[in-house]
C-alpha cells in the first residue's frame, strides 16, 4: 500500500473508468429510482416529483403490510429450515475422513452453480399435479387398490373412488420449499468454515465431563460456531427474502412476495413511483440485515471479516 | 497410561463401535446427509434424464431419443436466444475484466483518503436484491431514451451495460483475491533494472494477475449467461436471452425441449465455473 499522491498519474488512471461506469450505470439509475420513490404518478408515462412520502405511507396500508409480513415470514421460515437442515449435514462433513470432505462439500455447491430458473423449473417437474410425487403417490394407490381387490376388499374403495392428485404448485409451500431447494448452499458453506475453525477437542472435553450430546452442542458447539450461525442466517435471509423468481413460478396468487409486487408496479400497473419505494424499502431491510451481522460479528471473539 | 486411555475409550465407545465424536458414522446424520443430497439432486437429475425420453407426457420411461434436442435446435427463437446470451456474456466479461482489474489493482495498492466508503460502493451491486437493480435499469434506460430498435448487435447494449455493472465487482474480489499474494518486491526489482511504468506493469503485473483475470472473467461470463431477473427487466421483444426465452417456455407448459435447453446450459456454466474454481484454487496463495 502507498499513498496515492506519491503516483498520482496512475491513481487516476485505475480510479477513473470504473468510478464513471459505476456512477453512471449503478448510481444514476438507482438515484433516479430514489427520487421516483418520492414522485407521483401523473398519466401513463409521466411521474412528476412531489417529495411527499405518500409511496411509503402507501407502503403502510394493510395490503402491502401483509406482503411484507409474508415475505419477512416465508425468508425467515426458509432460513430456519436451511438452518436446522444445514447443522446435520455440515457435521457430516466436517467429521467425515478427511478424503471425502472436499467432495461432499462440492456436491453441496454443484446445485449452486446451475442457473436459478433452471433448477425452479426442476421442481415444477416434480410438484405439479402430474409430476414425478403425484407419480409415484397414484403409484401405490394402485398397488394399494391391487392388494385390497386381491384379499377381497376392493369393492369397498377403502382408498377413495378413484386417485386424487396433491396440490403440490402453487401455494406458499411451495415456494418455502423452492426457496429452501436454492438457498441450502448459503447456510452450509459458512456453517461449515466456522465448524473447520472449532477446536475438536473442546466437543471431546464437554462430552468427557459428562455432558449429554445435546448440552454439548447448545452450549459448546453453538457458542463457538456463532460467527458462522449468524453469518448464514444473513446471507441465507437477504436473498430469500429479495426472491423473485420462486414465487412467481411456484406461488400461488396468495403466495407473491414483495419482489412480486415490485415486478407488478414496473409491469403491468405501472404505477413506478410506488414500485421504486418498494424497492428502497427492500434494499433497506438488506442494509439492516447486513449491519446487524457485522455488528453481532463484533461482539463475537474469534471472527474474521469480510467472508 | 495406556489402560486409563483404554478405559476411557471402551467406556466412550457405544454398543455400534461409534465414539461420541464420530458424528459421520451416525445414522441419523447419515440419513439427514442422504437425504439432503437426494433433495438436491433428484429433481436436477431427472430433468436432464427425461430430457433423453421418447414420451411427450415426460413422466414414464419410454427409451432413449436425442428428437428434443434435434427440436431444440431447429427453435429457431430458442437459437437466436442463445446467440444473444453468448453476444452478451462476451463483452460484457471484457469490459467487466478490465473495470475489476482496475478496481482490484486500485484498492489493493493505494491509500487514499474515503478508500472504505468507496469499496463499499463498489461492492453495492453484489449485495443489493437483484430486483430492485432491474428495475432501477429499466428506470433508469427509459428514462434517458435509449434508443429502441437498433440493428443487432446494438441493440443488446442495455443488457450488456446492465450485465457489466453487476459482474466488475465480482471480478474485483477475485482479483484482488489473487493480488494479495503479489510480492511487491518484483515490481521493485523491474523498476530498479530500469523498466519503466508501463513495461513493469505489462511485464510483472500482468503475468502476475493472469489467472485471477481468467477465473474473474470466466465468473463474468456464467453470471452474465445465467442472470434471469435483471435481464428480465432491461429486455425488449426483440433482445431476448437465453435464461428468458426459457423463462417464457416455463410459464407456458413442462416440455422435453425446455429440458433439452436446460441441460446444454447446465451443462455449460457447469463447466465453466469448474474451470474457474480450479483456476482460482490452483493459483491461490498457500498462506490464503
Amino acid at each position: 500500500m502507498e499513498t496515492w499522491r506519491r503516483n498520482p498519474l496512475v491513481f487516476w488512471i485505475f480510479l477513473v473508468p470504473p468510478t464513471i461506469w459505476l456512477a453512471a450505470f449503478f448510481l444514476v439509475p438507482l438515484g433516479l429510482i430514489w427520487v421516483f420513490s418520492f414522485g407521483e404518478k401523473r398519466g401513463l408515462v409521466d411521474i412528476e416529483i412531489t417529495w411527499s412520502l405518500a409511496n411509503y405511507v402507501r407502503a403502510l396500508e394493510p395490503l402491502y403490510l401483509q406482503i411484507i409480513a409474508k415475505s419477512l415470514w416465508m425468508a425467515g421460515l426458509t432460513t430456519a429450515i436451511c438452518l436446522v437442515v444445514a447443522f446435520p449435514v455440515v457435521f457430516a462433513i466436517s467429521f467425515a475422513p478427511p478424503r471425502w470432505k472436499p467432495i461432499l462439500l462440492l456436491l453441496v455447491i454443484l446445485p449452486f452453480w446451475t442457473n436459478l430458473l433452471i433448477r425452479t423449473y426442476a421442481l415444477i417437474a416434480v410438484l405439479r399435479t402430474r409430476g414425478y410425487i403425484n407419480f409415484t403417490l397414484e403409484w401405490f394407490w394402485d398397488g394399494g387398490n391391487q392388494i385390497l381387490t386381491a384379499v377381497g376388499l376392493g369393492d369397498l374403495q377403502l382408498l377413495g373412488a378413484s386417485f386424487q392428485p396433491l396440490q403440490l404448485l402453487y401455494n406458499n409451500t411451495a415456494v418455502v420449499f423452492g426457496l429452501v431447494y436454492v438457498h441450502l448452499p448459503f447456510m452450509v458453506l459458512p456453517l461449515y468454515a466456522s465448524m473447520e475453525r472449532l477446536d475438536k477437542s473442546m466437543i471431546e472435553a464437554s462430552l468427557d465431563l459428562g455432558a449429554s450430546q445435546a448440552r454439548t452442542f447448545f452450549s459448546v458447539v453453538a457458542p463457538l460456531a456463532k460467527p458462522g450461525i449468524v453469518s448464514g442466517l444473513i446471507i441465507t435471509f437477504i436473498p430469500a427474502m429479495g426472491s423473485f423468481l420462486t414465487p412467481n413460478l411456484l406461488g400461488g396468487t396468495d403466495s407473491q412476495m414483495i419482489a412480486n409486487v415490485i415486478e407488478r408496479q414496473f409491469k403491468s400497473a405501472n404505477d413506478w413511483p410506488f414500485g421504486a419505494a418498494l424497492s428502497f424499502l427492500l434494499m433497506y431491510a438488506t442494509f439492516g440485515a447486513l449491519a446487524m451481522r457485522s455488528l453481532l460479528a463484533r461482539g463475537s471473539p474469534g471472527t474474521e471479516h469480510g467472508a | 497410561m495406556s489402560t486409563t486411555s483404554a478405559g476411557l475409550e471402551s467406556r466412550r465407545r457405544t454398543k455400534a463401535g461409534i465414539g461420541p465424536l464420530d458424528y459421520s458414522r451416525r445414522l441419523w446424520i447419515r440419513l439427514v446427509l442422504i437425504g439432503t443430497f437426494l433433495f438436491l439432486y433428484a429433481p436436477i437429475v431427472t430433468l436432464i434424464a427425461f430430457s433423453f425420453n421418447d414420451s411427450r407426457r415426460n413422466i414414464v420411461w419410454r427409451g432413449f431419443t436425442m428428437k428434443y434436442y434435434e427440436k431444440a435446435l431447429n427453435n429457431d427463437g430458442l437459437i437466436e436466444a442463445f446467440v444473444n446470451s453468448l453476444t452478451i456474456a462476451f463483452v460484457s466479461t471484457i469490459v467487466s475484466v478490465i473495470l475489476g482489474a482496475m478496481v482490484a489493482i486500485l484498492l489493493w495498492r493505494f491509500r487514499f483518503p474515503g478508500q472504505a466508503p468507496y469499496e463499499g460502493t463498489v461492492m453495492l451491486p453484489i449485495v443489493i436484491p437483484e430486483i430492485c437493480m432491474g428495475v432501477a435499469m429499466l428506470a433508469f434506460f427509459a428514462r434517458i431514451g435509449w434508443p429502441a430498435g437498433l440493428p443487432w448487435p446494438l441493440n443488446l447494449g442495455s443488457i450488456i451495460i446492465a450485465h457489466i455493472s453487476f459482474s466488475f465487482p465480482f471480478v474485483a474480489v477475485v482479483v484482488r483475491a489473487r493480488l494479495a499474494g503479489f510480492n511487491r518486491e518484483l515490481e521493485e526489482a523491474a523498476r530498479d533494472l530500469g523498466a519503466s511504468q508501463w513495461q513493469t506493469f505489462r511485464d510483472v503485473m500482468i503475468p502476475y494477475m493472469r489467472p485471477g483475470l481468467v477465473a474473474g472473467g470466466l465468473l463474468a461470463f456464467t453470471l452474465s449467461l445465467d442472470d434471469f431477473v435483471i435481464t428480465f427487466f432491461t429486455s425488449g421483444p426483440d433482445t431476448v436471452t437465453f435464461p428468458v426465452k426459457v423463462y417464457s417456455m416455463v410459464r407456458f407448459s413442462v416440455t422435453p425441449e425446455v429440458n433439452a435447453a436446460s441441460t446444454v446450459l447446465i451443462i455449460v456454466t457447469v463447466l465453466l465455473t469448474a474451470i474457474a474454481l480450479w483456476l482460482q484454487n490452483r493459483t491461490q496463495p498457500k498462506d490464503m
